[in-house]
């Protein structure tokens, strides 16, 4: 039913053919309109929302219409609040507020998100005007009511070696009443970094966006920028980059479960899965000169070809590492006490992964099939059969049953592909185009589908914007924790991992 | 577990050797330390890591120096849950201008004598975020550096060197 009301909607909405591999179109307000019905309706899965000057633009997914972009001109500085039918957009309109100035009219949540009073300018990438600077402590939590409520602030700078952020717990004794997330501490001004910016320089830039998925980035603007300008890219270029998104996710999978676990104070299952993880970017730099492979994916293919002895020497470490990895994940399922911990903890429920459209691991362990891989079917893994593990309960254990799953279906790819490598170039010269084109990809990272849309024109990345599986996983967090004990907090965090720079950007 | 315990207990160590203090790096501190007060840290540096907007990459790095490979205990370094427990800063990012008040915050809550060790091209001010509205330079145009650690992100290996140097300059002066 909604999906025939998008189908309408676009039928008479005028087609761009700039954008490519999808179809972008540009609708009036009506249409935007009614596309935030759709996507209340449940009939299409918000992807993205970003703007530019003068325009906003929405990335969505429906069963019958695909992926596809819709556009909507802003020429008073306003839209249609997509939000207030559908809660995912919130923080996307609040961030198009802080950054360009444009307001998503009837938006149900006015505070600043990225912006903190510290920049010192008023709508960075709009008009770009002298703010004051604000005390960043200056925010207003949403209200909690009720007896014997008392509040943790926890952050920006957390007790672990990890990524800052503020969490505001409301509890009740132990049991957490609400969290609320302030986001932002690292935003770096991605978006006005990529914009009118060299493809070199932009390609590095989007290398560092999220360090922890380096290749997942290069990965998905390497794709961006071939389908901007119809590169092709070789065969044993694709199948490396293939190669290079499966060793970070497990190596990422690997760090996750072992600190997952540690944060029940089940320290051997850490101490192993640190070595194991180890051993895997050690044989990552040792073939690809990069322990995390920076920079090794580029437009046009990969920046280096790895060796007969490297990918023999990682299908060595890989073949190390699988029957002792067996043994950590036999230990997992055979200590009630370390379970105790993580089922049932921190529940994800279904119809929130849907609404949501979340990607990766949290995703897949309450139940949502998808993975970008297989769904939207990029090379090399398009025609490759592989397991894409998914679990129903939602809880702590079953996200770590989905990366120790997706770890083995990882290291099974990794041997077919090492083993069988096609030969030839490893990069394609990129058509140059003088005219404007656009591209966009989604790609799935260790933490959920990416995805990341540009505009090229003469060489030059003239905008460019990147949604990290994180937008969609960081508000089911705080679903996440609702009921739970403070004390499960760091279990229920490291489970789902979000990236807070990513996010930020 | 028993099994995998008593095979662990026999198995040789999977701990890498001791790498050898970089010269660029004992120089770099043995500067920082004629400049200001020698202060001696007995044989320890307790270390608090502050994310003042990397890309978590270099977080990724720090994170392997605890791990049974780098062993950065073995030395008496140790990362601590607070400020109020260390002696030494590990920032890492160009400085966020969002973050730059929280880093000044855990500077202060630092007690002295403390050191600030910048790590990392973007905190070391070569990285790709400088030029945005929404950064600072580097580490050094927010809090006094007494050692820079370069690299995107550096390996493990080349955080133990800078910071055994850090603690060999420390001990012996």
């Amino acid at each position: 039913m909604a999906d025939d009301v998008l189908t309408e909607v676009l039928a008479s909405a005028k087609r761009l053919d700039i954008l490519a591999p999808w179809p972008r179109f540009e609708v009036d307000t009506a249409g935007w309109t009614q596309i935030g019905h759709v996507l209340k309706a449940g009939g299409a899965d918000l992807l993205a929302l970003w703007c530019e000057p003068g325009a906003v633009h929405l990335a969505l997914r429906a069963p019958a219409s695909g992926v596809c972009v819709v556009s909507l001109a802003t020429p008073d500085g306003s839209f249609p609040s997509i939000g207030q039918f559908h809660p995912p957009a919130i923080r996307l309109e609040r961030t198009i507020h802080d950054l360009y100035g444009i307001v998503a009219k009837g938006c149900p949540d006015h505070r600043p998100w990225l912006d903190h009073g510290a920049w010192e300018l008023q709508a960075p990438l709009g008009v770009c005007a002298p703010a004051p600077f604000r005390d960043p402590a200056d925010y207003a939590f949403l209200p909690v009511k009720g007896p014997g409520l008392h509040q943790i602030p926890v952050g920006p700078v957390h007790a672990g070696i990890i990524e800052p952020g503020h969490f505001r717990f409301t509890a009740n004794g132990e049991t957490v009443a609400r969290l609320e997330e302030r986001l932002g501490y690292v935003h770096r001004g991605i978006d006005g970094l990529l914009a009118n910016c060299d493809v070199e320089r932009a390609a590095r830039i989007v290398a560092r966006i999220s360090g922890d998925s380096t290749v997942a980035y290069s990965f998905a603007f390497a794709c961006a920028v071939e389908a901007g300008l119809g590169a092709e890219v070789p065969p044993r270029a694709q199948i490396l980059r293939g190669v290079m998104a499966e060793l970070e996710r497990i190596a990422n999978h690997l760090g996750d479960i072992g600190a997952i676990c540690n944060d029940a104070a089940f320290a051997l299952a850490h101490a192993h899965c640190g070595i194991f993880r180890e051993r895997v970017l050690a044989a990552c730099d040792r073939a690809f000169g990069h322990r995390l492979m920076m920079d090794r994916i580029v437009p046009g293919g990969v920046a280096v070809d790895v060796s007969a002895e490297g990918a023999a020497d990682i299908v060595a470490a890989l073949e190390d590492v699988a029957p002792r990895f067996a043994e950590i994940v036999k230990l997992y399922d055979e200590t009630p006490s370390l379970q105790d911990r993580t089922c049932t903890t921190g529940i994800v429920g279904r119809e929130l992964v849907d609404r949501w459209a979340t990607g990766g691991h949290v995703g897949r362990a309450s139940g949502r099939n998808f993975d970008a891989r297989r769904d939207i079917g990029y090379p090399p893994y398009a025609g490759t059969s592989f397991d894409v593990p998914v679990f129903e309960r939602g809880d702590v254990d079953a996200r770590i049953w989905v990366r120790i799953r997706e770890v083995e279906a990882s290291m099974t790819l990794l041997k077919e592909w090492l083993t069988a490598l096609p030969e030839g170039a490893i990069q394609a010269a990129l058509p140059a185009m003088h005219e404007p084109r656009e591209g966009c990809a989604m790609i799935e990272a260790f933490r959920g589908d990416l995805l990341l849309w540009l505009r090229i024109a003469d060489g030059r990345i003239r905008r460019a914007h990147v949604r990290d599986a994180s937008i969609f996983q960081w508000p089911l967090l705080e679903a996440a924790i609702e009921g739970n004990i403070v004390a499960d907090f760091p279990l229920c965090n490291k489970s789902f991992n979000c990236s807070y720079a990513g996010h930020d950007l | 577990m028993r099994t995998l315990l008593l095979r662990s207990l026999f198995a040789r160590p999977v701990t890498t050797g001791a790498p050898s203090p970089e010269d660029a790096a004992l120089a770099e501190v043995g500067a920082a330390l004629e400049a200001r007060a020698r202060r001696l840290f007995g044989r320890s540096i307790v270390i608090r890591e502050v994310d003042a907007g990397s890309c978590n990459g270099c977080e990724l790095e720090i994170h392997a120096l605890n791990n049974a490979v780098y062993d950065v205990e073995r030395f008496g370094i140790r990362f601590a849950a607070s400020p109020r427990h260390a002696d030494v800063l590990l920032v890492t990012g160009p400085v966020a201008r969002n973050m730059k008040v929280a880093l000044e915050r855990t500077y202060a809550a630092t007690p002295d004598p403390k050191w600030v060790v910048a790590v990392g091209d973007c905190a070391c001010g070569c990285g790709v975020f400088a030029e945005s509205y929404a950064t600072m330079d580097s580490v050094r145009s927010v809090l006094p550096v007494d050692l820079s650690i370069k690299g995107c992100p550096p390996r493990p290996i080349e955080l133990l060197r800078g910071l055994l140097a850090l603690l060999q300059r420390a001990t012996s002066g």
